[in-house]
């Protein structure tokens, strides 16, 4: 790019930079939005956290949809060819061995904390599968592989496992009314479920996109072809 | 200046510096880096004008919206990660044709 082509660009960027801040300076300082019309519905919600009553509840199709994004992500990870990934040897470290043998189940629990702490604090499906995920990769890095002999049943059984659920309820919800419209006093119930189920579902979601495609490539294309 | 348009400025500064360097940089992973900036200098700009309630409870909505948008981003990055591996395997570039570079290989 030259020199005075450069100059034109950030001459743009720098106007359209300082249009926004006058914008955002003469926003008036305080604006209610949604907060007074959440608050007074989230008794109905079946959750006490403002922003999974958001998530799940009276925005629940936003979720849904994010849900299937990340599957449709992976879909097109794997159509893109995720390179084959050849398992790694086992671990000659007893260091690494030992303290992943101790971080693990520590990260499995917190996601548990963080996945049923998210109906009345911060926290939730997607962090607790980050979470999931951050320990599979750990394990995985180590070159403890339980992940990678999963059989490829397994692993559409949990990839899919999530957004079925959640498809599920939805579509069960117009037996009562509306689309993703919880039962009166039940809300909390199928919040859960969706929740358990798009976690693990996030969790595998995420790890194989890190992974980069199918884990055990190899190994998984015998069996189809066994099959 | 509240501190809820303190930082929505300031988001504003981190958006522009990643659409500047999403334009200025061919290098494709660099791109990715850039067009990640701009993801969080919104997600900042979201989030620092939902706390602008009386109430000092932030605005839910825009923070849910920026949960959703983190889980899109993430997708979307790794989705472009894979296909620029794939560009790579296929043309051995980093960077993209430019059309001031082709031209002159078209002449000769």
């Amino acid at each position: 790019m030259s020199p005075l082509k450069h100059l034109l660009l950030a001459t743009l960027l720098l106007v359209g930079v300082a249009i926004m801040i006058e914008a955002v300076i003469l926003l008036p300082p305080e604006a209610e939005g949604l907060q007074p019309t959440v608050s007074t519905h989230l008794g109905e919600s079946g959750v006490s956290n403002p922003v999974t009553a958001v998530l799940l509840n009276f925005r629940g199709y936003d979720t849904l949809l994010e849900i299937l994004v990340l599957a449709t992500a992976l879909w097109a990870v794997l159509a893109v060819g995720g390179t084959a990934i050849v398992p790694r040897p086992q671990p000659t470290n007893s260091l690494l061995a030992a303290l992943t043998a101790c971080l693990v189940p520590i990260l499995v629990l917190v996601a548990a904390y963080l996945l049923w702490i998210g109906a009345s604090r911060p926290g939730g499906a997607f962090q607790a599968a980050a979470l999931l995920t951050a320990g599979a990769l750990l394990l995985d890095l180590s070159g403890y592989n339980p992940i990678r002999r999963l059989s490829v049943w397994w692993l559409r059984l949990l990839l899919l496992i999530g957004p079925a659920v959640f498809l599920g309820a939805a579509l069960l919800c117009l037996r009562y009314g509306e689309l993703l419209t919880y039962p009166a006093g039940y809300a909390k119930y199928w919040i859960l479920t969706i929740e358990v189920a798009c976690t693990v579902s996030i969790g595998f979601i995420l790890l194989l996109l890190v992974l980069g495609g199918r884990p055990g490539e190899d190994a998984t294309t015998e069996r189809e072809s066994v099959m | 200046m509240t501190t809820a348009q303190f930082f929505a400025i300031i988001a504003i500064g981190v958006i522009g510096v990643g659409l500047h360097a999403l334009i200025i940089v061919p290098h494709l992973l660099r791109k990715l880096m850039a067009l990640n900036i701009v993801g969080v200098g919104i997600f900042l700009f979201l989030i620092a004008l939902a706390s602008r309630t009386s109430s000092g409870e932030p605005d839910p909505v825009p923070q849910a919206m920026v949960l959703t948008g983190i889980v899109v981003s993430i997708s979307a990055t790794a989705l472009m990660t894979a296909l620029i591996r794939r560009y790579v395997a296929l043309t051995g570039k980093t960077e993209l044709p430019n059309r001031t570079d082709e031209a002159p290989s078209d002449d000769t």
